[in-house]
């Protein structure tokens, strides 16, 4: 059974000279679709090619030019919002949101404003054990990227590139119902968690497949619960607008940076204008995009080329019967299913291809001991590497194959480090290993007997001391397994130097 | 709903058209005109009307996910004003 009962965790305070702020933070998302070809031309998506060769006529928005949807593009939105729990809306639309800017030939975004494909759902954001932010999805869009204008190459002129330009973004749309910069990191996190265990959108932040504006006021404490109960935005404060951000560590600094400034703006008996803002990296700060101000004004209207999206229910209940295992509930089974801590399922299952090298690992074997061996041995040493798991050396088979050896006692936990080792670097297979390197444990009595024996002769002293303090009995074990080379069983020694020694 | 001057000037600017000063007032009362048909428009009773979208009954034609066109570097280009190394160059615009 899924364990859905979480507390809510407590919101961001910062102490201000005239008393207490609470943070409020929404974020609009948005998320490259993982398509071959753009959403309204046969132009390809492919990141890091030639300049301005990924471009069809109807993204150059050359005259006469129509566009032409991508049906897998509409599939993965309504996809990414049954991952969403959310509302599918069977008719949508197009609009043109229309601005100036040298990388947007059309002159025009065209997005959905009046008619989103996607309604209200939500995500479970985790923020420690039995501690969740449920952030509501107030929608989800489909509208087409714009292209790259690079500014560092001359010193008057930009260079525009219009390779991104009518790519398939999904703009993913919360409520504000986020509460401090750590958990829009960790709700930014689980978007893409579940993206990408759906496979909508890769989630590349550093190639800018997904990014976020992010939308930040402060209020008193009190003051947000009212605006729950009455869903009246005139109690929350003035808020500001940060665009465009695709890193996790700039998010949670511009958003400290943005509350504190409104703070300082509001205690001066100031007020906040409503903007939109940049992070600088450098500084550290957000300032102004005065440019922007005019240009919100979008003058929306229904694109006059596309007709309305009409989708199916049947086409909707078949994408929703192939969704995969979501995180949550992976995560859950992970629990249950092989009686994993919170913590290990958590770090299991936060990436999807983790979790699928994990359960070829624990299948039919010890569950707990499959994870302690992924995570400790496999992760560290990978990350040692500075590898992802999909580059992993050793495959889940022959980690599997380690962790049969272990169970059957053909070697010890030590001896199968070792194992790992040499399987890691080499690629060879385990029984093999143990096999040629002669590692193979020994439990043979009449073996471990004799070495015992021969360190218990050879140390008359310490079998003195040993009868007075049995703890002494460790010593005698340690000597043994290192005369044996590690090899003999360590619970089989313990034992014959106790009864050796009349313990 | 009543055009002024500044309005039609703003509304040039968003579209980058220019428009002379003395142009404005003659294109503030062709707003005008404009916005009164619709107000007229707006007369007639379209309660429980569906907003019709297209005169023929078609669905909106979908396209598979398949990489068919592209690769034109040079044809894109060939109309700009200016171009280097495979980019668009334009006037500087930084924020």
């Amino acid at each position: 059974m899924l364990d859905l009962t979480f507390d809510a965790p407590k919101p961001k305070v910062i102490s201000g000279a005239t008393g207490d702020w609470e943070l409020v933070i929404g974020m609009e998302v948005h998320a490259q679709v993982a398509s071959k070809a753009k959403l309204f031309s046969g132009a390809s998506t492919e990141f890091g090619a030639e300049p301005n060769s990924n471009v069809s006529f109807v993204d150059a928005a050359m005259p006469g030019m129509l566009p032409v949807i991508n049906e897998f593009c509409v599939e993965q939105a309504v996809r990414t919002g049954l991952g969403l729990k959310a509302q599918i809306n069977l008719v949508s639309a197009f609009d043109r949101k229309n601005y100036f800017y040298p990388d947007l030939p059309q002159g025009y975004q065209i997005s959905q404003l009046y008619h989103p494909i996607v309604g209200e759902g939500e995500v479970l954001v985790e923020m420690g054990p039995g501690l969740a932010r449920r952030v509501r999805i107030e929608r989800i869009h489909i509208e087409q990227d714009a292209g790259k204008s690079i500014h560092d190459m001359d010193p008057h002129m930009s260079f525009v590139d219009l390779n991104r330009t009518g790519v398939a973004l999904m703009e993913i749309v919360s409520r504000p119902d986020i509460r401090g910069p750590e958990e829009a990191a960790a709700y930014i996190a689980k978007l893409r968690q579940i993206m990408r265990y759906l496979g909508t959108c890769d989630g590349n932040m550093q190639n800018g497949n997904l990014r976020a504006d992010v939308n930040v006021s402060v209020c008193r404490p009190g003051d947000y619960e009212k605006y729950l109960e009455t869903g009246d935005f005139g109690h929350l404060g003035t808020r500001c607008e940060i665009k465009n951000m695709n890193s996790m560590r700039f998010i949670q600094a511009a958003i400290e940076y943005e509350a504190r400034r409104q703070i300082a703006i509001l205690e001066d008996g100031g007020t906040v204008d409503q903007e939109t803002r940049l992070f600088d990296p450098d500084k550290g700060e957000t300032r102004s995009m005065r440019s922007k101000e005019e240009a919100h004004d979008y003058r929306y209207f229904p694109c006059p080329d596309l007709l309305p999206l009409e989708i199916e229910q049947e086409w909707v209940d078949a994408i929703r019967d192939s969704l995969p295992e979501l995180p949550d509930e992976k995560k859950a089974r992970f629990i249950t299913e092989f009686g994993l801590s919170d913590y290990d399922a958590s770090v299991l299952t936060a990436d999807v291809e983790a979790a699928r090298f994990f359960e070829k690992v624990a299948e039919g074997r010890d569950g707990k001991m499959a994870a302690n061996w992924v995570i400790n041995e496999l992760f560290g040493r990978l990350k040692k590497d500075g590898l992802e798991i999909g580059e992993s050396p050793i495959g889940a088979e022959r980690l599997g194959a380690i962790i049969e050896l272990i169970s059957r006692g053909d070697i010890s936990g030590k001896i199968a480090k070792q194992v790992f080792e040499i399987a890691y670097t080499t690629g060879r297979e385990p029984a093999e290993i143990v096999e040629t390197e002669g590692l193979k444990q020994v439990t043979d009595t009449g073996a471990i007997e004799a070495a015992v024996d021969e360190v218990i002769a050879a140390n008359p002293a310490q079998v003195e001391k040993a009868r007075e303090n049995p703890k002494l009995v460790g010593w005698f074990v340690g000597q043994v397994m290192k005369a044996t080379g590690g090899k003999a069983n360590p619970k089989a020694v313990n034992e014959t130097v106790r009864a050796r020694l009349g313990l | 709903m009543s055009i002024d001057k500044d309005t039609a000037a703003h509304v040039a600017r968003l579209a980058r058209i220019r428009v002379e000063e003395e142009d404005l007032p003659a294109l503030a009362s062709e707003f005008n005109r404009i916005l009164g048909f619709i107000e007229q428009l707006n007369e007639v009773d379209v309660e429980g009307v569906e907003p019709m979208v297209s005169v023929t009954p078609m669905r909106l034609k979908r396209r598979p996910d398949v990489v068919t066109d592209g690769n034109m570097q040079e044809k894109i280009l060939s109309n700009a004003p200016d171009a280097r190394e495979g980019f668009f160059a334009v006037p500087k615009v930084v924020e």
